[in-house]
């Protein structure tokens, strides 16, 4: 038993969580249990610690009793644990007096033997008042903020946030990888279930970006490194070269009329492909920025060897004076400092590749929804006509659903929009060709303002559903009716037959899945990715757009499948939480750094583990010394000093090896049986 | 010695796991699975540290001398530390430590090193279920016992020596020889 | 005035200590002149019963080196530790079981077997071993016990202070004899010596950047020395910056590592653990396949990092042995 000196006067409570807790563990059991441990004062337990009278019992009792110490055991530290600081601090504490023992994520949820789930509550309590103890009083240090804020993708989730920051009067560096921004927005057609025009909602607020004298916007680049920490993040960018001069190009796009290529050639990226464009281009007519890109990879001029002098240059001499196009442009990364990060790179569709059965790639006719969003778009390839690979028109037309989604093969995770997505084109094929319409759905998922009524309007307007997962698209004929046709072979599951339906036309409602480089994005914010690979946020409920690194937030389908109005509103979150970080104008650093003691013997081995470069070396006193700035608190060269010569303010050894010994010193009552492990 | 001597485990035997968690990925990892209410073995006891390269050896061996059956350590996927590199020193130490303790006597499944992210609450639930199974195979290792049994050859030893729990740390201050004593010459 | 009494014991111990006594030269005259040596086996013939006569607590102070292994080291460290005021763990093997320790890496029947039986040098057809009681001619010579587990001094019984190393220097010596005679004493169980690691008295210290990273072990015998360099920026396993001071860096001016003889400071619980840990998360490598070859430069860790400690490890000894 450890001696404890006279003074330590610990209060600890034991709080219920409703049920949470006390439903698989014996709280006043607890309360009794720790109440006759060494140095604890009094030990309660509470139906909800974390709410104000919670709050306010223990500064009443800090005022009472004299507490000097306060453990509370209840739910995760991560959760709770700046909540009982601030209680403890507001009686009159330091709040380091605190120590917080988790039993509902770490007990009550996750075990079923209330005997066990009690009796580890027991030990878990134990060894937190034995740590309690030796907990030091530690100031709190405030690093002030830099009020800039980075975005990272300027889809419609980064255009927004960027909008709302900059409005607030912040500086923002919106980053796109892509020449303009816009992200899949831009190329949809309408947005359901209204059917506004995708481009008239979205084009104002792209030229507002482009306009707004506090957003800096760097298309066509990406973000290569982030130091720092929150308030204080160093980001490089890379500006791939467009060989075109930002500031002198007037989007007047007289050079891509006097390319040497007198007819687009190339496919066409924001048509997916359908159309054609220059090596010189405008990715769009509303694109933004107004500048005009060279794609190196076919303009003639970058082409080495005996095409070279084919190219006359005329887009040269059609620039004339403006002299906007640098063909000598170069690759360049510049330095940025920012307080907050707001993450929103968006997702990647569905390779609808991977369900060969559906005959991507095999049949002409079959079309993934995006391309469809282009085919029914009047500024699209075919300005709005359907009109098919072959030349056809359509007179019949399946939409599958859930392609990449809900599918144990494929993506598990249900996609969220396509339901919608895909009733909103038939909507829109059946207005532009008049074609019969047959959508195959596994369950129509439509939970949303004025979305049921948008499948009901669909239902009236004719378009035929049937509910069963399509087995898939052939072209082979059984009767003469199908000659000629793609025919979807399902079972109608309402039905409880197997049929087949011949269409001219199969679209493919894909999924959404997180971009092939998320996991890249991840490390560079130091996020983390849920199994499914999109970004995590802090707490699924109660902080959505946050991260698990501080000034770090996400928004948009870069962290799950989403539609248009969930991710503005989630963009507009991640904005007021980077608003409030930075308006608070300094964060307090959880002062969990190292230190160096006196006894230093000066070995040197801990100078190369620091990957914050925050342990310098005396060469005065031959000693190691950490400056507490640049220390992030991992501890690492604490438990590597040979001599036991550095410290860890809050994760001090002895505070950790009484932890540990609380942990196995004789259980309260016979260790309980295993319960049963599923 | 009377101190860390322990009861026999009254029967059934089940093993003491204690944890060492980083804070960012298997501590989290652990919270998302009690949010999901997956269920596990009752058998680990979690300490939460920043960083899995704080762990120092020395917290393996004292959670092992003071009776638990097996210590699992917990750390963000290689690559993916909150702290850069961390878990590479942690894993740096662990085949030297686990080398150490295979020559005195401790099986390498007794500790072990395993990268949770924070997403993964599922494998938190398979590793403790699995390592407490594996415990539970190898039976105690009950080094309280083992101490007791052995200073049972010390006759009197009550009488004389210190209790272990009683023996503070040495005391912390530097003690510098006298010089003036050193002989002239 | 009676001179205070000073008695001196080895137990599991190579007489190196002793020889640190000797090493006092002329000094021990000095010492001699102003205590009454009650107890000097290696010296002079004092008897059982001498000690036994004395009054508990006469002898002002003892200085005991040596492991504790047998039945009669136990016995004669009680029996000290009663006649004493003051009881001193003199020497590595009293203060942490030192080399004698390592035996706990093994059990005492195979170490008998071993030594009487099976060792390439040992002739002994009968194989014969020591018994705790024989006759030989009428006689019955009484044999001390062998323990299973070698035990620092203060494993046994409580100890006052500590003089680390194998051996201790003549200077920590004296320093010691001289403080004990003025009264001028840190507080009880004190390591009589520096409380910083050796790196801060080495010569060698500035010649170690602040970036060694391991790629290889070097082992001492195979390779020859730079003089001047730091043995770790060699990649020669070091302990200095696990081991207390106070030996006057004898080891690294004779080109050898530090092989830790002085113990951990006393902020660290295990001497061993803490250099595995410091020169671990310093090799190079980021997957064990990179990691592991590195290892392998260190063959025997636990002989490695407790040469003298590992009695006085958490762990003690090899966990699995059973008693025999």
């Amino acid at each position: 038993m450890v001696s404890l000196k006279p003074e330590i006067r610990i209060g600890f409570y034991v709080c219920h969580c409703g049920h949470n807790i006390a439903s698989m563990v014996d709280c006043a059991d607890v309360a009794a249990y720790v109440g006759q441990l060494p140095g604890v004062v009094l030990a309660r337990d509470y139906k909800y610690m974390c709410s104000d009278p919670g709050q306010e019992l223990i500064q009443k009792d800090i005022a009472e009793f004299g507490l000097n110490r306060v453990v509370v055991a209840s739910c995760s530290p991560l959760l709770h644990e700046h909540t009982f600081r601030a209680a403890v601090a507001a009686g009159g504490l330091n709040p380091f007096l605190f120590h917080m023992v988790n039993i509902r994520e770490h007990a009550s949820w996750v075990h079923t033997d209330r005997a066990a789930a009690t009796a580890k509550a027991k030990v878990l309590a134990r060894a937190a008042i034995r740590r309690a103890a030796l907990a030091r009083e530690l100031p709190q240090r405030q690093i002030p903020i830099n009020p800039g804020v980075l975005v990272v993708g300027g889809g419609i989730a980064g255009i927004h946030a960027a909008l709302t920051l900059a409005e607030a009067g912040k500086h923002v560096w919106l980053i796109e990888r892509e020449a303009s921004i816009g992200g899949h927005m831009a190329k949809f057609d309408k947005t359901f279930p209204t059917l506004d025009c995708a481009a008239c909602i979205l084009t104002p607020k792209m030229s507002a970006v482009g306009a707004h004298p506090n957003i800096t916007l760097w298309s066509h680049s990406d973000v290569v490194q982030v130091d720092g920490y929150v308030g204080n993040y160093t980001v490089k960018v890379r500006r791939r070269p467009r060989y075109v001069n930002e500031e002198l190009c007037t989007g007047c796009q007289e050079c891509i009329g006097n390319c040497i290529y007198k007819e687009p050639k190339f496919p066409d990226e924001f048509n997916e492909g359908l159309g054609k464009r220059k090596p010189i281009h405008i990715p769009f007519p509303q694109a933004t920025p107004q500048v005009v890109l060279i794609d190196p990879q076919v303009c003639l001029n970058f082409k080495r060897g005996v095409l070279t002098d084919r190219c006359k240059k005329t887009c040269v001499e059609a620039c004339g004076d403006r002299k906007a196009i640098d063909f000598t442009q170069k690759e360049e990364t510049k330095e940025i400092q920012v307080g907050a990060i707001i993450v929103a790179t968006g997702f990647k569709p569905f390779d609808v590749r991977r369900v060969p059965q559906y005959g991507y790639g095999t049949y002409p006719n079959v079309y993934t929804a995006l391309e469809v969003e282009r085919l029914v778009n009047a500024s699209g390839p075919t300005a709005g006509e359907i009109v098919l690979r072959d030349g056809r028109r359509p007179s019949a037309i399946a939409i599958i659903h859930c392609v990449g989604s809900r599918d144990k093969k494929t993506n598990r995770w249900c996609s969220r929009v396509c339901c919608m997505y895909s009733m909103k084109l038939a909507h829109l094929l059946k207005e532009h060709s008049g074609a019969e319409l047959y959508n195959f759905y596994i369950d129509i998922r439509a939970p949303g303002k004025g979305y049921e009524e948008f499948y009901d309007k669909l239902n009236e307007e004719g378009v035929h559903f049937i509910r069963g997962r399509v087995g898939e698209v052939t072209d082979w004929a059984m009767i003469p009716e199908e000659e000629g046709k793609l025919v979807i072979r399902v079972e109608d599951t309402l039905a409880g037959v197997v049929r087949r339906i011949p269409v001219d036309m199969v679209v493919l409602a894909t999924g959404l899945e997180p971009h092939a480089d998320a996991q890249a994005v991840r490390r560079l914010f130091n996020m983390s990715c849920g199994t499914e690979g999109f970004f995590l946020e802090r707490h699924p409920k109660l902080a959505p757009v946050s991260t698990f690194t501080d000034g770090v937030y996400i928004a948009g389908c870069c962290q799950g499948p989403r539609d248009i109005p969930d991710t503005v509103a989630q963009a507009g979150a991640a904005a007021a939480e980077a608003l409030a970080l930075i308006d608070r104008g300094h964060i307090l650093q959880e002062p969990n750094t190292a230190h160096v003691l006196a006894d230093c013997s000066g070995c040197k081995s801990c100078l190369p583990l620091c990957p914050y470069t925050a342990i310098g070396f005396d060469e005065a006193t031959h000693q190691a010394v950490i400056n507490e700035a640049l220390c992030k608190g991992c501890g690492t060269c604490v438990a590597a000093c040979p001599s036991g010569s550095i410290g860890q303010h809050l994760f001090e050894d002895d505070e950790v090896f009484s932890e540990i010994e609380g942990l196995l010193t004789a259980d309260p009552e016979p260790t309980p049986a295993l319960a049963a492990t599923p | 010695m009377n101190a860390p001597a322990q009861p026999p485990a009254a029967p059934p035997w089940t093993p003491r796991i204690v944890a060492f968690f980083c804070n960012w990925c298997t501590y989290t990892a652990a919270d998302l699975a009690g949010v999901s209410r997956l269920k596990y073995a009752p058998n680990v006891r979690v300490i939460r540290l920043m960083c899995s390269g704080r762990v120092d050896p020395q917290f393996i061996l004292e959670a092992l001398r003071r009776g638990a059956d097996g210590v699992l350590i917990g750390g963000c996927h290689p690559g993916d530390c909150h702290y850069v590199e961390g878990n590479y020193k942690m894993l740096r130490r662990f085949g030297l430590l686990q080398r150490m303790l295979a020559d005195l006597g401790i099986p390498p499944a007794r500790v072990r090193l395993e990268w949770i992210s924070a997403a993964e609450g599922e494998r938190v639930k398979a590793v403790i279920n699995d390592m407490t199974r594996q415990l539970q195979a190898l039976g105690p290792l009950d080094l309280p016992g083992k101490f007791a049994d052995w200073d049972a050859e010390i006759a009197d030893l009550a009488a004389t020596l210190q209790t272990e729990s009683a023996k503070e740390p040495e005391a912390t201050h530097t003690w510098e020889p006298p010089k003036v004593l050193v002989q002239p010459q | 005035m009676p001179r205070p009494k000073v008695a001196f014991y080895w137990c599991a111990s190579c007489g190196g200590c002793e020889e640190t006594v000797v090493d006092l030269a002329e000094d021990i005259l000095g010492v001699v002149a102003q205590v009454d040596i009650v107890l000097w086996p290696v010296a002079l013939d004092f008897k059982y019963h001498h000690l036994e006569a004395l009054a508990d607590g006469e002898i002002a102070v003892t200085f005991l080196n040596g492991a504790i292994r047998s039945t009669e080291q136990e016995s004669m460290a009680q029996l000290l530790r009663r006649k004493s005021q003051l009881l001193v763990a003199y020497g590595a093997c009293a203060h942490l079981g030192g080399i004698p320790g390592l035996a706990n890496q093994f059990g005492r029947e195979d170490i008998l077997r071993s030594n009487y039986e099976t060792a390439p040098t040992v002739v002994n057809e009968g194989k014969t071993r020591p018994q705790a009681v024989t006759e030989i001619n009428g006689y019955r010579p009484h044999l001390p016990e062998q323990h299973q587990v070698v035990r620092t001094l203060d494993q046994v019984v409580d100890v006052d202070y500590f003089l680390p190393g194998c051996p201790p220097t003549p200077e920590l010596t004296k320093a010691a004899v001289a403080a004990i005679l003025s009264g001028n004493l840190p507080p009880k169980g004190s390591v009589l010596a520096p409380d910083t690691a050796l790196c801060e008295a080495c010569p060698r210290r500035a010649t170690k950047p602040a970036d060694v990273k391991f790629t290889e072990f070097r082992r001492p015998h195979r390779h020859l020395l730079d003089p001047q360099q730091c043995f770790l920026a060699q990649g020669v396993v070091c302990l200095g910056p696990a081991t207390r001071s106070g030996c006057g860096v004898q080891c690294p001016g004779g080109n050898m590592p530090c092989t830790g003889c002085f113990g951990p400071t006393s902020r660290v619980r295990d001497q061993g653990a803490k250099i595995l840990s410091s020169l671990g998360a310093n090799v190079a490598g980021r997957t064990a396949e990179e990691i592991e070859p590195t290892l392998r430069g260190i063959p025997d860790p636990v002989g490695t990092f407790y040469r003298y400690a590992l009695p006085a490890s958490l762990l003690r000894r090899r966990v699995d042995i059973p008693h025999a």
